[in-house]
């Protein structure tokens, strides 16, 4: 029962820092909203004992890639411009989109059967870093090589778009 | 050798000969391609006689199979029997000696090899026809003499001042030839139609098999094969092709126009003679259209001034003659006539080309006259071949003009008396020409009279042959009066060597008939003769020049104003048609027409361009929208299912 | 669907939650002209998934769920990585990071 109230407070919580972030005029703020969400869904993760994910979401996400956004808002100090809003025709067709996937999503989710039984805590081991670690490395070994190749990739990508041209002195 | 490897010999030599100086001809000396060509058409002549005595019934030699379907089977297969063969003697024998005479005559033409590539191509195709064991492998022949033909005769399209004309002329006869070949292309497409195969013997044995055939289908097949037949072999309405195709140089006249091509008609109607036995309707159109044919043409030759064209229309007279005798039913004295008409005919037009060639190119008999002196070998072979043409007794015209004329009169009175008529002007503009032109004093002028010289032997030659055969021809089918066991050979060997023909009869007039047609003809020719030596040689008389030609002279020199009768009637409206369509119709339709498609989708791709706005949001909206579509569809897809 | 009282601890509710958030993270991803927003937006939407993703695996035992998230935030990581670095040049080259200003594919 508890854990049920504290499901819901979670997802609603979830939500509403999600809506934060889209709103919020300073993109700074949308940020520090956005690692708030993540902190909330790394906590819904530990609901379902997915451990392993719980604790990965919040060091690279939270950790990592928000870090880096804060640093480029930071270095290009882009927080003192206010952006300029759409129009009203946008604004609204957005919603409107928005708004009709949501209902198609929803329609979907209750005209579908639904197999799955209630939570059971016991019965989870699957998240535990024991049983992915074997899942990963025997199933999935050589996509788990590939990623050092992306990741390598990645950065020298980055390193090599984000550096300064030389200036040419004449 | 075998039959049909002598056959093949026969049929591939031309072709050989064809190739060889196509391909080298340019580079050979001038003696050696005339020889090749030449030696080729003269060693398949020798192999066609080795064949001709030979000869035991039909043999069919198949080569190859072109279409092979269940319901379909069309092979490249050739015929020997008694007409193939006759033909291909007569094609390959004047055919060689023509090779010859232009050898010299052509020799200071720089197109020479040329000329005996086409000459030989000619030969090929035509052997194709007459030896073809299916209507296929004839059509084959047919298309291909007809090009050769049109080759040519605008030969010298170069030509400074003719060129325009010469390739005018070899137009006109190729678009008259091609509306005979509809016919006969329709006729063909209906024979398949009736008997599901082509060969001529298996029709033939169907139709002696008394297969069912539907009524009109044998009038209409006839009378298809018969407006091919008008076409190739020049009858009205598609005659004035021939007078025009005398641009070309004069050996293609000899052998083309007088001796071969325009016989393709006759061969065609006899080869089919089954067909056109059981269609007298049409028979009876074939006769009157060459009755009109022979009195029309011989009307046009009275007052013609050019040699070629005097021969020409000669030719077209001699061809409705003897479509006189098909429409009579009398299929082996036509082919009589064709042969002697084929002796005749081309040993005067190489006469008139030595006549033209030792006056330095010019044509006119207005301008010529007391040639007898300065060419006497072309004289002498001359005067043989008009009297042979006139019906002067005894010589191989006599024989086969009379054939058509007992014919006629046993048939159809009034028909004989038309041909009466039409024989007396042939004898009339003969003489007339041969008597201006060698007779009188020379009008050219002094300047022209001194270069006059007689041609050399490669000229005179096939001119002394010919004049041979030209008196002798008649001893291939003389009349039953005299030499009994030896008369009528030339009906015998055809009728008992061609299917179909044993099945016909001609007509035999009885002794006293025979006697006094053969003398009313003799009177008419020799009487003609008198007549002409008298008016042209003794009394002087000459040709009018055009100003001073009377009412019916003008009508006969201009030919009947029937040129400009077709031009006015077929060629001026399909000009303006043509005309219409290039600038009304392929304008507006089709060049506006595929603009306005062409604007029409350009003006569609701006429209749509608009789409791309460069705007991430718009993109991302309508992403979300298709995620939207997609979900919603399978959902759809779902709740129906259930 | 479950009973209202064990609604908290179903399934659908951890679906519902994560369509939710991936649509809200889709207006966003509409709406905001900023980019940096909008790469955030894109953030939030893959963590829409990925919830989606766990909760499947958990409630079918099973563990390629969770491993394909994992490879999932890997690649979000580099993406993060290379798509800040191209907004950093874009900004040197137009001074501005207003989604509206790069439309030079524009017809």
């Amino acid at each position: 029962m508890s854990l049920q109230i504290i499901s819901i407070i979670l997802g609603s919580l979830t939500l509403a820092s999600a809506l934060m972030v889209v709103l919020s005029k300073h993109p700074v703020r949308s940020v520090i909203y956005l690692v708030i969400t993540f902190f909330f869904i790394t906590a819904m993760y530990i609901m379902m004992n997915a451990q392993f994910l719980a604790i990965v979401n919040m060091i690279v996400y939270a950790g990592a890639i928000m870090v880096l956004f804060l640093f480029v808002l930071m270095l290009l100090n882009l927080n003192k411009e206010v952006e300029p809003m759409n129009t009203r025709g946008a604004q609204l067709a957005a919603f409107i989109a928005g708004g009709s996937l949501f209902l198609v999503l929803i329609t979907a989710l209750k005209d579908t059967l639904i197999l799955g039984q209630t939570y059971r805590q016991q019965d989870n081991n699957i998240g535990l870093v024991k049983e992915l670690g074997n899942l990963l490395f025997s199933k999935y070994i050589v996509a788990f090589e590939l990623t050092s190749i992306l990741f390598i990739a990645a950065m020298v990508g980055a390193i090599l778009l984000a550096k300064r041209e030389k200036q040419i002195i004449e | 050798m075998a039959k049909d490897l002598t056959l093949l010999l026969i049929i591939a030599l031309p072709l050989l000969g064809f190739a060889i100086n196509g391909l080298f001809g340019k580079k050979l000396p001038k003696t050696i391609v005339g020889g090749i060509a030449t030696a080729v058409v003269f060693v398949a002549f020798l192999l066609a006689t080795t064949l001709f005595s030979g000869l035991h019934g039909t043999q069919i030699v198949k080569l190859f199979n072109i279409i092979n379907f269940d319901q379909l089977q069309i092979n490249a297969s050739f015929q020997i029997d008694a007409l193939s063969i006759w033909m291909t003697l007569i094609i390959t024998g004047i055919g060689s000696l023509i090779h010859l005479f232009s050898m010299g005559y052509m020799s200071h033409d720089e197109g020479y090899h040329k000329f005996f590539t086409y000459l030989n191509l000619f030969i090929f195709s035509m052997l194709l026809l007459v030896l073809g064991s299916n209507y296929f492998v004839l059509f084959f022949g047919w298309e291909g003499v007809g090009m050769c033909s049109y080759l040519l005769i605008s030969f010298h399209y170069n030509d400074a001042q003719k060129g325009l004309a010469n390739s005018l002329a070899g137009r006109k006869a190729f678009i008259m030839n091609r509306i005979g070949d509809v016919g006969l292309l329709l006729a063909l497409f209906m024979i398949l139609g009736q008997f599901h195969t082509l060969e001529f013997l298996t029709i033939g044995k169907a139709i002696q098999g008394d297969v069912a055939l539907q009524g009109g289908a044998m009038f209409f097949i006839t009378f298809c094969l018969f407006i091919a037949a008008t076409g190739k072999s020049a009858q009205i309405p598609l005659f004035t092709w021939l007078p025009d195709a005398m641009a070309g140089p004069t050996p293609v006249s000899a052998l083309i126009h007088a001796a071969t091509m325009v016989t393709a008609g006759i061969y065609l109607t006899v080869r089919s003679n089954f067909l056109f036995e059981l269609a007298p309707f049409t028979k009876d159109i074939i006769l009157y259209v060459g009755l009109a044919t022979t009195l029309v043409a011989a009307f046009m030759a009275l007052r013609q001034n050019d040699i070629k064209k005097v021969l020409a229309y000669s030719t077209v007279s001699q061809l409705g003659l003897m479509f006189v005798a098909l429409g009579f039913g009398a299929y082996t004295v036509a082919l009589f006539h064709v042969t002697t008409h084929a002796f005749f005919k081309a040993l005067l037009f190489l006469g008139s080309g030595s006549v033209i060639h030792g006056m330095h190119e010019e044509q006119d008999i207005r301008k010529m006259g007391g040639l007898a002196k300065l060419m006497p070998v072309t004289h002498l072979t001359f005067l043989i071949g008009t009297m042979a043409i006139a019906g002067i007794p005894f010589l191989s015209g006599f024989f086969s003009k009379d054939e058509i004329m007992a014919q006629a009169l046993h048939h159809n009175p009034v028909v004989y008396a038309v041909l009466v008529l039409a024989v007396t002007m042939t004898a009339i503009y003969m003489f007339r020409l041969y008597f201006l032109t060698f007779h009188g004093a020379f009008r050219g002028g002094d300047a022209l009279k001194s270069k006059v010289h007689e041609s050399g032997l490669s000229m005179t030659l096939p001119l002394m042959v010919l004049a041979v055969l030209s008196i002798f021809g008649g001893l291939l089918n003389l009349p039953g009066l005299f030499f009994k066991n030896a008369a009528h050979w030339f009906d015998h060997y055809l009728s008992h060597g061609t299917f179909g023909l044993s099945e016909v009869h001609n007509a035999h007039l009885d002794f006293n008939t025979s006697i006094g047609l053969m003398g009313f003809a003799s009177i008419i020719a020799i009487g003609v003769m008198i007549w002409a030596y008298l008016n042209y040689a003794k009394k002087g008389a000459i040709a009018k020049e055009d100003a001073a030609l009377n009412g019916w002279e003008r009508l006969s020199a201009q030919k009947l104003y029937v040129d400009e009768i077709y031009h006015a009637v077929f060629v001026k409206p399909l000009l303006a048609l043509s005309d219409f369509v290039g600038k009304v119709v392929d304008v507006q339709l089709l060049r506006n027409g595929v603009y306005a498609i062409a604007d029409g989708i350009l003006n569609t791709a701006n429209l749509t361009r608009k789409w791309q706005t460069g705007f991430l949001s718009s993109y991302l909206f309508w992403m979300v929208f298709g995620l939207i579509i997609f979900v919603a569809y399978y959902l759809l897809k779902l709740s129906v299912w259930h | 669907m479950q009973a209202a009282s064990s609604i908290g601890t179903s399934l659908d509710f951890y679906l519902f939650v994560s369509f939710a958030l991936f649509t809200i993270g889709a207006i966003g991803a509409m709406t905001r002209k900023n980019m940096i927003v909008l790469l955030m937006c894109i953030e939030l939407m893959l963590n829409a998934v990925n919830l989606m993703l766990v909760t499947f695996s958990t409630y079918y035992g099973n563990g390629d769920a969770q491993i394909f998230v994992f490879f999932t935030m890997v690649v979000a990581a580099a993406e993060a990585t290379v798509g800040l670095s191209i907004i950093i040049m874009a900004y040197r080259n137009l001074k501005s990071i207003d989604i509206d200003m790069y439309n030079q594919l524009k017809n």
